[in-house]
Formats: C-alpha cells, structure tokens, sequence
C-alpha cells in the first residue's frame, strides 16, 4: 500500500536530495513524493485531489511569499487533522514556538536527519493504515 | 606680604584642585568613548557574523546531506557490482576496489568538515539570538558550580590527563539575581573553558614539574551588581591581544581548535543582553582575570539583537 508526501521547499535541489534519501521506499512503492515550490502552489495542489492518500506535508519556512508558517496556518483552517512537518535551517525557539502555537506535528531542523524524518513517517503511515483498515471493517 | 602669599598659596591650589578634577572628567569621558565606540563596533560585528551564517547556513546543510547520501549511494553500488568487479582480472578488481575505498574516504571527509563547519555556523548564529530568552531569579553560586562541574568534566572527558586544581570562594550572601541562566551558562563555560586550556598549555609550553594548574572562581555581591572573578595561572594573553579578543573570530588556539567565538558571543551576553560589564587583566605567563559585573536593576532597552 502506498501513500503520498507533499513536500513544500523553495530550493530546487531539495527535489533531488529527498528523491535520493527515499529512493528504497519509492522503488518499493512506499511513498509517493510530490514537490512544489511555494505555499501558494502547495495549497493550490491540495486543493485538487492528491493520489495515493496524502499522510503529510513536509514545508520550509523561508520561502518567498507566504512562508512555512502562513501555510501551517493556512493547510489547518481547511484540513485540520493532516499532520503538517517544518523544516528550517533556524532552529530558534521563536519559529519552534510559532510552529508549536499554529499546530505543526513536527520541527526538524537543516540538515535533515533522514533516520528521524523516516521514523516519523513510519509512524504516519502506519497510523494511515490502522484508520484505512477499520474503515474497511 | 605674607598674607598676599597664603592668599596666592591657596589660589593656586584651588587652581590645581580644579585642573585636577577637569582632568579626571576628560579621562572619564575619554574612557566613556572608547567603550561606547567599542560596544558600537561589537554589536555591529555581530550582526555581520549572525548574517553571514544564516547565508551560509542553507547552502552548507546540502553539502551535508548529499555528502551523506553519497555514501550510502556508494555502499549500494559496491554491493550491486561486487559479482562482476569479482569477474575482472586480479589487477583491475584491486584498482577498483582502491577508487572505491579513496571516494568513500572522501566523502566522509567532505561530512565530516561539513559538520564542522555547520557547528561554527551555530556558534555564529547564537550572536542573532533574539530578546525572547526567559529571564530567573537565581543563585549566582549554585549557576557558577553547575557551570564549573560542566567545564571540568567537560574538560576530562576530552583528555582524560587533563588536571586542574578548582579554587571556589563564594559570597554566601549574594542575594538571588535576575538573568538568563543558560546564556550566562554559556559566558562561564566559555571563561572555564578558556582557563583550562590557559593552564594545559603553560603545563605542556614550559614542562615545569612544580607547576600546579589553578583556576579561581569568586563570587561577590556589590549590592546594585554581582560580581564574578575568573582567576587561572595560565599563559596569560598579550597586551596586544586585549583589545580585539572579544571580537569574533579572533582566536590564538590553533585551526579546528577554537571558532574564535566564545568571547564575542560571552561579550554580547554580559554587556547587550545584561548591561553588564566584563573586563580581562592578565601577565604573560603568570595569570589571567576575567571579571563580569552583572547589575541587579536591568538597565532598559539593551538588548536589540537582530531577529
């Protein structure tokens, strides 16, 4: 079974960089990855339907135009129970705390341990899995 | 006639008293500039320095993770062709075998100076901290101890030959002080740190059998401040040095050693965050004195740290 990872990030090598890191998981067809460059296309795109299921979405925080936080913000008002990840190369308590405050499941910080963030992951998806089960039951 | 010389007698002294005191006001005033120049030129620096590293910051993190992957990437590929490098010829499989090892060599040590430089990256970013830290009530003593406990096994832990005799003497009084603890923290175990290293290298520099490495720590309360002595008989630092130590990336350890940070951000602490004051006193070879004062009553409006 198979699940889909909306990753938000301004820097285009981020695209190849996460593609590399679940190369495994992609070959095996554990996850889908999607890639966008701004919150504005990140909100566009999760307004369409995203296929397989979408268990997280992963965002910068700087980015031009509306940042990791405003689409924190924005991705709770319409889909409250989707699991939102940070990930900045500024690990201060400030953005840790907005991050907090507007409901982001996680904060990594740059560089991205891969170990942790596939953790994470495992756990969302098995989650995932434990819900689509009991619905079917 | 003689009147007329005790009246100029005494004109003349109050001349002189009144010389005197105009000379004092124009040193203090002299001494108010430079401080004012110097923490002017300090806080600048370390907006720079906190600027260059949050630019630094994004391009160094990919360095870092491509350099790990790489390694994993190449891991892979030595199991994937190892059947067929097994079928080349005895030579051939050897000088594969030999490019192999020399690129995984490589990127571990493209990650391992990358890590490197991402920790003097935090250090430098540590200068851009915003004003949002909590401020206690503490114990200036019990902070000084946790501090010096910190430093010292610190210090063992990295060379376990390492030794030192740790002098304490704390004013048992001094009331409970508002501050931030974990920067202040920071400022200690910078100054400790600093100490150590003083006493080791005059220790290993002259091979002095009868030399005893100290480091003296008092504590004292002045009522409006709190003041603090960092004392070791160390190698002391150049006069020359003085005055530009505390600028960032100034250091005399050498490469891979010391950033060159922990003065320079120790300074921004004590004297931004705190409106404190620390001053050094030293004779080479012989000792070095740290003194911080940290008022009680929190001057206004002194931290403006960019955020």
């Amino acid at each position: 079974m198979s699940v889909s990872i909306l990753v938000v990030d301004d820097e285009p090598d981020v695209v190849e960089l996460l593609r590399q890191c679940f190369r495994r998981e992609a070959r095996q067809g554990t996850y889908v990855m999607h890639f966008v460059d701004s919150g504005e296309a990140a909100l566009e795109r999760l307004s369409g339907n995203i296929e397989p299921a979408l268990i997280a979405v992963l965002s910068d925080i700087n980015m031009p135009g509306m940042d990791g936080l405003q689409l924190l913000s924005a991705i709770k008002q319409r889909c409250p129970d989707l699991p939102v990840m940070m990930v900045t190369a500024y690990g201060d308590d400030d953005r840790r705390r907005q991050a907090a405050v507007g409901g982001a499941a996680e904060f990594l910080t740059k560089p991205v341990d891969f170990e942790r963030l596939k953790a994470l992951l495992r756990q969302l998806s098995g989650s995932q899995f434990e819900e689509t089960r009991r619905s079917i039951e | 006639m003689l009147r007329d010389i005790t009246e100029r007698k005494r004109a003349e002294d109050e001349i002189r008293t009144a010389r005197d005191t105009a000379e004092a006001a124009l040193r203090d005033l002299k001494a108010a500039q430079a401080s004012l120049i110097h923490a002017e030129k300090m806080a600048s620096l370390g907006q720079l320095t906190a600027g260059i590293a949050h630019e630094i910051k994004n391009p160094l993190n990919f360095v870092n993770n491509f350099a790990d992957l790489s390694v994993e990437l190449l891991d892979e590929l030595k199991q994937t062709t190892a059947p067929a490098v097994a079928a080349l010829d005895e030579e051939t499989c050897t000088e594969v075998d030999e490019i192999v090892r020399m690129l995984t060599g490589n990127l571990a040590k493209i990650a391992e100076h990358g890590r490197r430089a991402d920790g003097i990256v935090k250090s430098m970013l540590a200068h851009s901290r915003g004003s949002s830290s909590d401020r206690q009530n503490v114990d200036i003593n019990a902070l000084v101890e946790e501090a010096l406990n910190l430093a010292y096994h610190g210090a063992r832990a990295q060379d376990q030959n390492f030794n030192i005799t740790l002098e304490r003497e704390l004013d048992a009084d001094a009331a409970p002080i508002e501050l931030v603890p974990q920067d202040v923290t920071r400022v200690f175990l910078n100054l400790f740190g600093n100490g150590f290293y003083a006493t080791d290298k005059r220790r290993r520099d002259t091979g002095e059998p009868s030399f005893r490495p100290k480091l003296k720590v008092t504590t004292r309360d002045l009522g409006e401040a709190v003041e603090i002595r960092v004392r070791d008989n160390g190698i002391g630092i150049a006069p020359e040095f003085r005055d530009k130590m505390f600028q960032p990336f100034v250091t005399t350890k050498p490469t891979g050693e010391g950033t060159g940070l922990g003065l320079s951000i120790s300074y921004e602490i004590i004297t931004q965050q705190h409106g404190g004051v620390i001053e050094v006193d030293s004779r080479v070879g012989e000792f070095t004195e740290f003194t911080v004062r940290l008022p009680r009553y929190q001057r206004p409006v002194m931290t403006e740290a960019a955020s």
